[in-house]
């Protein structure tokens, strides 16, 4: 999965908001914490983080409010400058960007989804959708062939004349996701894309958009509040709390090795065998014998097997081939609790 | 004022107000009381005329070195041209002036029909028919050209104020310091007299439609550039990421996401920009803009009240109906058809309309009373009205009451208040005013009203300033004694305050000129003439904000102090019309401007104060004293203004309402 270059990344990276953020930034001494900085008048909305984006991966920012995720990704598209540090998208620093080709970045390679939508009020599902297309100056027909195969992917057929305030929340969100996508992005930004959703629906709307990642395969920041949705969509999760990373890591080892308290809190609660896998439990120089397992199956998947299962040491298999074995107490331990 | 504060520091502070305040009374009764004893010196009473600066000689100077030497006029005068042909062509549209493009006059019935189908597409049966209901009432009345002269100027006017707003706006909104130099012009330019505005219209624009054209359009910009970046500045965050995500340059933000999405708030500034336009076009006659407005001054000054009426009822019904079919505009939203519906079907109301239109247009070449309603043809009644309205006046009963009411206000009430306020010292006049800003809003405000009102002082002009403050302050309190109780009683049941509501909104579209007609009718060519019709303008947001402040009270609060048992009286006094107080004091205040710029107008029934001067300077071309004149007013005003929406603004937020 990860590609030689990454496709996003970024070096310490702050992003200050006051009166003189750059100066505060270079007078400012190091290790001050959140508050200290608060006290001094600045909020630290981006606060020294360094994380790289791989090709085809999805990042999942998780955070409460106010802890910077949305700053970040902002950030990542050049919404808001930075305040320090580097951000470069595929080699290239955006900072030093001229304003025509940052337009152009943005619309060739960027997509983003908004938590309450953002769509414009005054065009129909059609005309939104191919509104980025319209701005990089392609005629009415390309336009129009491209903006209806969208909505066909979104599942919206039928509904290309309504106008935004005809539409339920979920179909509003799928016009934006739609839009979002018309361009054929590399990089997808969703930010909180379900979370002004009720609860049925944002589960399908997780379903569908777990579809159509799998169709499209992008490189994809997405920013969430919810620690389930992170765990049930994420290949990484990166926790943040006050503009800094607390970890981040692949949800198996987040809910397995808590880094620090704070991320302790969100993994409480977590049934852990629901998300790791047995990929993660495989020793590789291990091989055991008999029926192997999937890599990505989950405890929970294997569950009645294990209880059944005599055997100490369970083949572990990805992609055909044994990639290790899997010590049948741990995963027990993991479905049962460990015994103390 | 503010007694039941919450916090210690704002309640020491107003404290100190209410002593501030208490001070400067005392120092002006003192002051009083020695002129009434006959010990103040006479420099003390007045200005001596030797101190008063010539500001109408300086401003003449500074006036003509901008026009002459700096080429100013040469300038104008040459957008002028521009204006001009505009005009003639809009005005050979509309009534057949023999000008370029020499098509004219589009036919009555052509255009009934078109407004009516507009209507009816902004807003069904009911707008159709009040449109083509309005053109056909003035065809048949006998007034569609008189009419058709006044909208020439409004279509040009309109739009020229739209465009000019919306670019002010636009760059209000993206450079602060446009809206810093914006603002306070745009206060001074609100409370302006709009004889201030006539006049160098009509030094630099020439007399008559281009001059009006120019007053009109400047007088309707402010609102629309208030709204246009009120709207801008309202988009949503989210809305602007997803127009940049989309790669949008800046024009294109500008064009297909900010503008868009601001349409509400600039459509309403549309609504006002006409508004404000049909009030100022037909103010314009004073500067000679024929049409409805020139017409209803002549009747009026001959004392014809039948016609008066009746082109009365003709401005009245061109008001709601502008401002019905432009608020029917700003709640229109776009609606989509189903695929495969054929074109004719998705232009149906334009098909309609241009079909009607080339129809009737046709028509209208053979017939000719589909063209126009020739002379004794209308089925105008001015003078079986006119014998009516005075038959009606003459009966006894009548005639006892406007007389004794006349009788009564002039003698006992007007007179002796108008007298008293003369007899203040100007030095302890200004106090007066000085410690009711202090006491309402505190020291800043009272600095302001002690320098605005010196220059009122060392104009030259005071007397007759007084007099204007004491037909705006007579006539606002007679207001507020009838319109208060009027407001309290209909507040309390919906329907009643919805009826109110609905009277007060229509008739706050009305040009203020038509409030002169009642009043003339009923108390002829007089001082309470005057009162009378500033007294039914002022009335009107009195009401409307007395019943919104009521009705905006929380339910929970009322609920709270039913279960407290309070009766309706504890309760209105207690709990309802302190909430509602600062609701109130916005009413209060508009009423006071509304009082000013009436005022101003009801000087062509002859008053004494600072309004004949002005409407005098209108013949001449005093423009240094048309100014002085004006910015006398407009201080007077802002005084007020600031001082009341001070404290309406901290009464809110001490009630945690703001």
């Amino acid at each position: 999965m990860p590609a030689d270059t990454p496709v996003i990344s970024c070096k310490n990276v702050w992003k200050i908001f006051g009166p003189d953020p750059k100066g505060f930034l270079k007078s400012m001494p190091a290790g001050m914490t959140f508050d200290e900085i608060r006290a001094a008048g600045y909020i630290a909305g981006v606060k020294d983080v360094s994380i790289d984006v791989h090709k085809g991966e999805m990042l999942v920012i998780m955070g409460l409010s106010g802890s910077g995720k949305s700053t970040l990704v902002r950030c990542f598209s050049r919404l808001h400058d930075i305040t320090g540090g580097t951000i470069s998208v595929e080699g290239q620093d955006i900072m030093s960007l001229a304003e025509k080709d940052l337009i152009e970045l943005r619309r060739s390679k960027m997509g983003m989804v908004f938590q309450s939508f953002g769509l414009l009020p005054h065009r129909s599902v059609l005309e939104n959708i191919a509104f980025p297309l319209e701005m990089r100056g392609q005629d009415k027909h390309t336009r129009r062939e491209r903006a209806l195969e969208v909505v066909k992917l979104v599942g919206l057929e039928g509904r290309e004349d309504y106008f935004p305030r005809e539409l339920s929340g979920g179909q509003q969100q799928r016009v934006g996701i739609a839009r979002s996508l018309a361009i054929e992005p590399d990089i997808w930004f969703l930010d909180e894309p379900f979370s002004a959703l009720d609860p049925l629906i944002r589960k399908e709307m997780q379903n569908e958009f777990l579809r159509l990642q799998k169709l499209l395969n992008k490189t994809i920041v997405f920013i969430t509040h919810d620690f389930d949705e992170a765990l049930r969509l994420a290949d990484r999760i990166a926790i943040m709390k006050d503009g800094a990373v607390e970890q981040c890591d692949t949800p198996d080892r987040i809910v397995q090795h808590p880094a620090t308290d704070y991320v302790r809190k969100f993994t409480e609660d977590v049934d852990k065998a629901r998300v790791v896998h047995a990929g993660v439990l495989a020793l590789a120089n291990e091989t055991g014998e008999g029926t192997p397992v999937d890599a990505s199956a989950t405890v929970h998947d294997m569950a009645r097997m294990l209880v059944n299962d005599a055997r100490d040491m369970i083949p572990v298999m990805q992609n055909e081939i044994i990639i290790g074995a899997m010590p049948r107490k741990d995963a027990l331990d993991i479905l049962l609790g460990s015994e103390t | 004022m503010s007694a039941e504060a919450t916090t210690l520091p704002t309640e020491r502070r107003s404290f100190r107000n209410g002593q501030n305040a208490a001070a400067l009374v005392g120092i002006a009764i003192v002051l009083t009381a020695l002129q009434y004893s006959g010990l103040l010196p006479g420099w003390l009473h007045r200005l001596p005329e030797a101190v008063i600066p010539n500001f109408a000689q300086w401003l003449d100077a500074a006036f003509t070195f901008i026009k002459d030497d700096l080429g100013l006029l040469a300038l104008t005068r040459f957008l002028t041209e521009g204006l001009e042909w505009l005009l003639d062509v809009s005005g050979n549209l509309f009534f057949g002036k023999r000008r370029f493009p020499n098509l004219g006059p589009i036919p009555w019935t052509a255009l009934a029909a078109v407004i009516a189908v507009i209507g009816y597409y902004l807003g069904g049966w009911k707008l159709a028919l009040l449109g083509g209901g309005t053109m056909v009432w003035t065809a048949l009345i006998g007034q569609w050209k008189i009419t058709m002269q006044t909208v020439s100027v409004l279509a040009i006017a309109a739009p020229l104020a739209f465009v000019i707003g919306l670019s002010l706006g636009i760059a209000a909104w993206k450079y602060a310091w446009v809206d810093r130099v914006v603002k306070p012009v745009l206060s001074v330019l609100q409370t302006l007299p709009f004889f201030t505005y006539l006049l160098p219209a009509v030094i630099f624009f020439k007399v008559g439609p281009t001059a009006g054209a120019v007053a009109t359009t400047i007088y309707a910009i402010p609102p629309m550039i208030l709204m246009t970046s009120l709207g801008l500045k309202k988009v949503s965050p989210e809305v602007v990421e997803a127009g940049k995500m989309s790669g949008c340059t800046r024009f294109q933000m500008l064009r297909h996401v900010y503008i868009p999405s601001a349409r509400t708030e600039i459509l309403v500034g549309v609504n006002q920009v006409i508004m404000l336009c049909l009030a100022m076009v037909v103010l314009t006659a004073f500067i000679g803009m024929p049409g409805l407005g020139a017409k209803l001054l002549a009747m009026m000054g001959s004392f014809k009240l039948g016609r008066s009426f009746e082109i009365g009822v003709t401005i009245v019904l061109l008001a709601v109906m502008l401002d019905r079919m432009s608020k029917a505009w700003v709640v229109k939203q776009p609606e989509h058809f189903e695929r495969g519906t054929p074109f004719w079907r998705r232009h149906q109301m334009l098909i309609v309309g241009a079909s009607l239109f080339g129809g009737l247009t046709l028509i209208s070449m053979v017939v000719p009373l589909f063209a126009e309603i020739g002379r004794g043809q209308d089925f105008s009644q001015g003078k079986e009205l006119d014998t009516l309205i005075k038959a009606f006046l003459n009966i006894e009963w009548v005639k006892a009451t406007t007389g004794f009411l006349r009788a009564f206000l002039n003698v006992q009430v007007l007179i002796p208040f108008r007298n008293f306020m003369l007899s203040i010292p100007t030095p302890a006049f200004i106090l007066l005013v000085a410690a009711f800003a202090a006491a309402l809003a505190g020291r800043r405000e009272a600095i302001y009203a002690v320098v605005f009102f010196s220059f009122v002082a060392l104009s030259g002009w005071w007397d007759r300033a007084i007099i204007t403050l004491y037909s705006v302050v007579s006539a606002v309190t007679l207001a507020a004694l009838i319109g208060l109780p009027i407001g309290i009683i209909a507040a309390r049941k919906e329907k009643w305050a919805t009826r109110i509501l609905l009277v007060c909104d229509t008739a706050q579209t009305f040009p203020s000129f038509v409030y002169l007609i009642p009043a003339i009718m009923l108390f002829g060519i007089t001082d309470v003439a005057v009162i009378f019709s500033i007294l039914i303008f002022a009335m009107v947001p009195l009401i409307r904000y007395t019943i919104e402040g009521l009705r905006s009270v929380p339910e929970e609060m009322t609920e709270a102090s039913d279960m407290a048992g309070a009766t309706r009286i504890q309760k209105l006094w207690n709990v309802q019309l302190p909430l509602a107080l600062p609701t109130m004091a916005v009413g209060f205040n508009q009423a006071i401007m509304f009082a000013f710029f009436m005022v101003i107008i009801a000087a062509f029934i002859g008053t004494q104060d600072l309004g004949q001067e002005l409407q005098r300077t209108l013949a001449g071309t005093d423009l240094g004293k048309n100014f002085v004149l004006g910015i006398c007013v407009s201080l007077m005003a802002l005084t007020f203004d600031m001082t009341i929406m001070k404290w309406a603004h901290n009464k809110k937020r001490l009630l945690g309402l703001a």
